[in-house]
């Protein structure tokens, strides 16, 4: 019945998806062409990817508000390295911003597990910290195109199949984190520590180390990003992404995912970054103020998120009428078992 | 000490409900119920769960609007449009649990949303300290009213819910399983509160599921079946076995079906396990098919030691031997794959993880064995759930759909089939029923039972003597987080455990 609801909803939000750019390309022709948007996918994706970390966070009752900031550090970092020394290769500078984001990410974990800081707190903290950090590395210096190398740069704008790899990267993650999430003892994890605590405690499973591991995973996202975004927009510095960690939390709400945890699925928080990414970008072609975007992304978190109160009320409903059907269900048990 | 007295009674009811009826979307919670107070008078409530108690409860105190029938007081029908309107018209009640707040002070709990004015309008703190004083002080509770709540135990939380019931001028004072979770000693404290509200005149509504409680402080009783009131009177010219019958609407004989056992080796022994604060020197051996009851009051120190069993908390001192291994727990994780499984309390709370569906629910605490290649197989899971399935007749839709949407008994067999999953040889219930009517414990009884005739070791935590004594073979008592002793079952009398558990050698 909640499996049923749940698929519902996304089928809804992917429907609505579909009909706003529908409505979209009725007054600006050409948004909904193949190449637009592939394009409003490939903008999409550092949202995307940065979202689905923020996921596994919110899956286990916590929140990451560092994202952000971790994304500026490891981009500020990569692009400096890559400015001081051109010959390092690119596959390593990349692991380089994924392990830095996975040690921001971690510090994040060992305040919330070891030192029992709540997470909103904690990351509230790293979220200044880390972009503190950013500045004290530049000294509040720009890293400018001209420094940078242009392997670089271009190549996450290479096409494939025509999609840049920047957008290849997302779909690679979004294949990685669904197989993680549905296949493997973290993922289950994930899900039973958010879903309910205690009863994960008594199973064996360990509650603080998955939540550990969950901001491992977003800041190794995070860091991800920090490359694909400087590489994106060709310049480093230290204000990059400020309060983009709230588009990742919104487009996890918007997609279905509980704050209170245990509840959410990897096509919901794909489709609520696809959401604001549609809406970010469509609202400029057809003459909308940007200003307007904010209050309309502002208001569809409201409305994803009275909709999750909603199914809250009728899944009550529903175990009254459960109890009613079967007054003594327990007294069952005994004779059957 | 359950001495009844022939108390005068008045003629006419303080308070009486006529044919109340409530219903909801599907459900008929109460069906022209009729129930009658009378002052200076305690009056069962008494029911299995799901009878409508709490429904009427929720009618009396002004929460839900009856569909039908009548509330008089002094005769008089009143209507209460919503809970300060009862609460004016005198009628309170003491929940469950009690819904008190951790950070105020015991004077600021008591007085919440009715704190006496100055003439300013601002709250006169120094009133409000007086009186919280003279509250408790009338019901013998020693708390400063200064104290905050978190720092009080909960029979002293209780208290304080009892004075907060009494700053209102109460006549009707509702208790709603008051009892659930103090030691005998607690109750006896509180019991000898309800004789002086008596004696004050007040009408005492008291919903229990233990007998003897009842028998011991009621004089009067009413029973509710399926939200109808089938059975009212005076408890001295009623029998247990007669209010049973109208209970359930048929006669249980066996409550405690413990089925005969061959006993055979030790499984588990545990020699000297202590904790830095909560227990010290536990040693005792556990043998196959065997149940051992472990009793003692609240805060005794058992569900600390289970805990310590299953690696929640790490002993300071102590041995494990598991079917002659050596063993050191130091996690759940460890407990669960040598074979130790711990039934928390609260099954609801604890067990099952509401959203998730069914076949990762029972394969949870086994996950490492439904795992290949690091990654998981559905198929193997939903083969296991589907074998405990079927064995404990669990009735779903399908097994990929999420426990949360099933009934509480249903519920209830996800999480059995949990821990039947992880093949445990030694299994600890903390309080396996806990709060649940008589029929369902049956039903938990005879899964004991038949646990013990497998193999299986079992550990049962219980604060119900009757419990204890039918379904034991061996019975231990904990006192202040030592072993106050062991007995075999035979010849084995409820005083000397009660003697064992409070000290009064």
């Amino acid at each position: 019945m909640m499996s049923r609801i749940l698929k519902y909803r996304e089928l809804l939000l992917g429907a609505i998806i579909l009909a706003l750019i529908a409505a979209f390309s009725l007054r600006a022709p050409g948004f909904a062409t193949p190449r637009n948007l592939a394009g409003i996918f490939n903008d999409t994706s550092i949202l995307i990817i940065l979202a689905l970390g923020q996921m596994a966070v919110i899956l286990t009752k916590s929140i990451d508000l560092s994202v952000a900031a971790n994304l500026a550090f490891t981009g500020m970092a990569v692009a400096m390295l890559n400015a001081a020394y051109p010959g390092i290769p690119l596959p390593l500078l990349i692991g380089a911003a994924m392990a830095i984001g996975a040690v921001l990410g971690a510090v994040n974990g060992f305040m919330v597990w070891i030192i029992g800081i709540p997470p909103i707190v904690a990351t509230l903290g790293t979220l200044t910290i880390y972009r503190g950090l950013a500045f004290v590395l530049s000294g509040g210096a720009w890293v400018n195109q001209t420094q940078m190398t242009s392997a670089f740069l271009d190549t996450p704008r290479i096409p494939l199949l025509g999609l840049p790899l920047n957008g290849w990267t997302a779909l690679l993650v979004i294949a990685v984190i669904a197989v993680v999430f549905m296949r493997t003892g973290f993922g289950r994890a994930l899900y039973a520590s958010g879903g309910n605590p205690t009863a994960a405690l008594y199973a064996g499973i360990d509650v603080g180390r998955t939540r550990f591991f969950a901001f491992v995973l977003s800041g190794t996202l995070a860091g991800l990003c920090g490359y694909l975004w400087v590489a994106r927009y060709a310049v480093a510095y230290v204000d990059i992404a400020a309060g983009f960690e709230l588009d990742t939390v919104a487009a996890c709400v918007i997609g279905g995912i509980s704050t209170l945890g245990g509840i959410g699925s990897v096509a919901g928080a794909v489709l609520g970054a696809l959401f604001l990414g549609v809406i970010k970008n469509a609202l400029p072609v057809i003459d909308i103020s940007p200003f307007w975007q904010m209050a309309i992304s502002g208001l569809v978190i409201i409305i994803a998120v009275l909709f999750n109160a909603r199914q809250e009320r009728r899944k009550g409903r529903l175990i009254l009428r459960d109890a009613a059907r079967s007054p003594a269900p327990a007294a069952a048990e005994g004779a059957a078992a | 000490m359950s001495v009844v007295e022939a108390v005068a009674e008045p003629a006419h009811p303080l308070l009486e409900m006529r044919g109340i009826s409530k219903s909801f979307p599907g459900v008929k919670a109460l069906d022209g119920v009729d129930v009658a107070l009378y002052a200076g008078t305690v009056t069962a409530l008494i029911g299995e769960n799901g009878a409508g108690k709490s429904t009427l409860v929720k009618v009396l105190t002004g929460i839900y609007q009856p569909d039908a029938g009548d509330i008089l007081v002094d005769g008089a029908p009143v209507r209460f449009a919503d809970a300060q309107a009862a609460m004016r018209a005198g009628i309170t009640a003491i929940h469950q649990e009690t819904v008190l707040f951790d950070e105020l002070t015991v004077a600021e709990n008591i007085f919440l949303g009715h704190a006496p004015k100055s003439r300013l309008g601002l709250v006169d703190w120094a009133a409000m300290r007086a009186r919280a004083g003279a509250l408790l002080h009338a019901i013998d509770a020693p708390i400063s009213p200064y104290a905050r709540l978190k720092d009080l135990s909960i029979a002293q939380r209780h208290l304080v819910a009892i004075a907060r019931a009494l700053s209102v001028e109460a006549r009707v004072v509702i208790m709603d399983e008051p009892t659930a979770a103090l030691s005998h000693k607690e109750v006896e404290d509180l019991f000898r509160i309800i004789e002086r509200l008596k004696g004050q005149g007040k009408a005492i509504l008291f919903i229990s599921h233990k007998f003897e409680e009842i028998y011991e402080i009621a004089e009067r009783f009413v029973v509710f079946r399926d939200g109808r009131s089938v059975g009212a009177g005076r408890l001295a010219e009623t029998g247990q076995d007669e209010i049973v019958r109208m209970m359930v609407g048929r006669s249980v004989e066996h409550v405690f079906p413990k089925a005969e056992v061959a006993i055979g080796g030790p499984v588990l022994e545990v020699a000297g396990y202590s904790h830095p604060t909560e227990f010290a020197d536990i040693s005792f051996t556990l043998r196959r098919g065997e149940i051992l009851g472990l009793y003692g009051l609240v805060g005794a120190g058992r569900s600390e030691f289970c805990q310590a069993l299953f690696g929640i908390t790490r002993p300071s001192a102590g041995r494990l031997t598991l079917e002659g291994k050596a063993l050191a727990i130091r996690s759940p994780q460890d407990a669960i794959a040598a074979g130790i499984v711990y039934v928390p309390e609260e099954r609801g709370r604890h067990g099952a993880v509401l959203p998730m569906p069914i076949f990762q629910n029972v394969s949870m605490a086994v996950l490492g064995r439904t795992t290949r290649a690091g990654f998981l197989r559905l198929a193997e899971e939903f083969t296991l759930a589907r074998r405990y399935a079927e064995r404990l007749d669990l009735r779903a839709a399908a097994l990929s759909v999420p426990v949360g949407t099933l009934s509480g008994g249903n519920q209830q067999k996800v999480v059995i089939a949990k821990w039947l999953a992880t093949l445990p040889k030694v299994i600890i219930l903390d309080e396996p029923t806990k709060g649940i009517d008589i029929g369902s414990k049956a039903a938990v009884h005879a899964f004991m039972s038949e646990l013990a005739a497998e193999g299986l070791s079992v550990i049962m935590v219980s604060s119900e003597l009757p419990e204890i004594l039918g379904m034991s073979d061996r019975v231990m008592v904990m006192r202040e987080g030592r072993l106050a002793g062991i007995w075999e079952r035979d010849g084995l009398d409820a005083e000397t455990l009660v003697r064992a558990a409070t000290g009064n050698a």
